[in-house]
């Protein structure tokens, strides 16, 4: 990260900025923070993730239910979404299973409306690409956009390592983790710096950036790659490191809605430590830092910034 | 109205406003991609991607890697019978009332040498026991052991013609086509996938010969792809230069309804 001369991409009259809140109503000035490579692969990746996550689903829907090992065991299944009927064979009750345990999931999961009829279906149509449950098409979007994905991170990972990106922005230093505890406080109270601290991630975001990057994005690749016969046949110690098509199956989709968890998560961070600021820097580059330049420039403040 | 609920209203207010944004947002994409899923310029761009997967675990997987082989102690207790499970026509009943003594698998096309063999033909030919793991394009997978002749040796024996590219496979279970019940599986295979050593006409599962709603009398395994590649009840095997002008044209029963014909992944 640099500091170069601010000029923000659009004039808005200082006062309007204000109003609307996208910048500070203080003293402050403009930070370079996200290059434009990293700006452009982080909105690729959202599309990806979305589409990927979504159509994933709609695959899902096809056989809504996950195994460990090898093979289906289909009286045993590590989760399932599954409809119950009434004494009228009319859909009345969405039920999930996981291992021995039963949920009532009416209306969300198992059973959901389509055309506001109760309809046996794992996801519900809102959640998944296409709307109605089509296999073929959901799997075509899914492994056109994983494509996608896998080109969009390899150009990241050569970059990242190339510029230096990840050794100095991404990975944690001692001091990092010797803030930690205190960072999880502050991120608690939901207090978050804005001033020079805001220059750099803070340890809880490199930790969760490296782990998404670096476990969670190989991990859904490589057991998506898995579930191909052909790439088990090519690469036998694919299904051998998973232990098995179906437990690869099933880390797939705790991966998958672990980066929906790391979404909610990101999105409540960004909210709460300042939406446009943020939502400006990662589109344009530009993040409003509270007070004066160099204010802080020798070293880092102790124990960080927060105002 | 005191000022905390004033406040209280206002906060539901903005949560149901970003609920309903959030929800408006959402169906605008799936519209969108629902649309885009029927624009032909969009299908097409599908079909290079398919391309690329293809082209892709080619370079990996080549003609003659092995897909994974279990144990006996691996085989599913209840093996899933997908798709056709009897196909119930008259003439097929005819051949489980005989056993399927006359039943006969030709193998003709671009081939200079047309076969049309009986089921002790095909037992008479060397065997290959394998036990493998059966994917599904729905996502699940069962293991079982299937016995039968390699489709390699079927296929030098018919001796095809260089032009020959594809190996299409006609089946003996009625599919209905938007209506018209004159429809019957079919599948196809690239040569190569054809030869490969695990690809066989097989006519046993798990020691027993093959049950109806598992392809009785013969069906093909090709261990590399999905289940769909795998046609039940073969009858004729059709050596070909090019998919367009069977049926659909798109090379198999499921893929004239829009599944992709490669299906390795």
């Amino acid at each position: 990260m640099t500091v170069q001369t601010a000029k923000p991409l659009l004039q808005v009259p200082e006062g309007v900025r204000t109003a609307l809140g996208l910048t500070p109503s203080g003293p402050h000035y403009f930070f370079y923070r996200h290059k434009t490579l990293v700006r452009a692969a982080h909105w690729i990746n959202a599309v990806c993730l979305a589409v990927l996550l979504m159509s994933g689903l709609n695959i899902f829907n096809a056989h809504p239910a996950l195994y460990w090992g090898n093979g289906s065991n289909f009286d045993h299944p590590a989760v399932m979404l599954g409809a119950l009927a009434n004494n009228a064979g009319d859909v009345a009750q969405g039920v999930t299973m996981i291992g021995n345990h039963q949920f009532n999931t009416t209306g969300v999961l198992g059973a959901s409306k389509v055309d506001g009829q109760l309809t046996s279906r794992g996801f519900p149509s809102w959640a998944t690409l296409p709307g109605p449950n089509w296999l073929a098409m959901a799997r075509q979007w899914h492994f056109a956009f994983a494509w996608l994905l896998v080109f969009n991170a390899l150009v990241f990972v050569i970059y990242g390592v190339w510029s230096r990106h990840f050794a100095r922005d991404l990975a944690p230093t001692v001091k990092d983790l010797a803030h930690l505890p205190r960072e999880i406080a502050d991120h608690a109270r939901l207090r978050f710096p804005h001033g020079e601290g805001a220059r750099r991630y803070n340890a809880l975001q490199k930790l969760a950036y490296c782990f998404v990057i670096f476990l969670l994005g190989p991990l859904i690749v490589l057991t998506g790659l898995t579930m191909s016969p052909t790439l088990d046949a090519a690469f036998p110690v694919l299904p051998w490191l998973f232990g098995g098509r179906q437990t690869a199956r099933t880390i797939h989709f705790i991966c998958a809605f672990s980066f929906f968890g790391f979404f909610l998560v990101h999105i409540a961070m960004v909210m709460l430590s300042g939406s446009w600021n943020n939502l400006r820097s990662m589109i344009t580059g530009w993040y409003a830092i509270c007070g004066q330049r160099g204010e802080h420039e020798r070293g880092e403040p102790e124990g960080g910034e927060h105002d | 109205m005191s000022a905390a609920n004033l406040k209280e209203a206002s906060m539901t207010d903005r949560r149901s406003f970003i609920a309903r944004a959030l929800a408006g947002a959402s169906t605008l994409f799936l519209t969108g991609c629902y649309d885009l899923s029927e624009k032909r310029w969009f299908t097409h761009f599908l079909g290079k991607v398919e391309d690329l997967t293809r082209t892709a675990q080619h370079l990996f997987a080549g003609p003659h890697t092995l897909a994974p082989e279990y144990t006996k102690a691996d085989i599913a207790p209840v093996f899933r019978a997908n798709g056709t499970l009897d196909p119930g026509t008259p003439e097929y009943q005819k051949h489980v009332a005989n056993n399927f003594q006359d039943w006969r698998v030709t193998v003709s096309g671009l081939v200079d040498h047309p076969l049309s063999l009986s089921m002790a033909d095909i037992r008479a030919l060397p065997a290959r026991t394998q036990i493998t793991r059966h994917d599904c394009v729905e996502g699940w997978s069962c293991i079982g052991e299937w016995t039968g002749a390699p489709l390699a040796l079927i296929l030098a024996a018919a001796k095809p013609r260089p032009e020959a590219r594809y190996v299409v496979f006609y089946c003996a279970d009625p599919m209905t086509v938007e209506g018209d019940p004159e429809h019957f599986y079919y599948e196809s295979l690239e040569l190569s996938e054809a030869a490969h050593p695990q690809t066989i006409l097989a006519y046993q599962m798990n020691g027993a010969d093959l049950a109806v709603a598992h392809g009785a009398p013969v069906r093909i395994r090709a261990e590399r792809q999905l289940g769909y590649k795998q046609p039940k009840y073969v009858e004729r095997i059709v050596l070909v230069d090019d998919l367009k002008s069977i049926e659909g044209g798109k090379g198999g029963y499921w893929e004239d309804q829009g599944y992709t014909w490669y299906g390795g992944i």
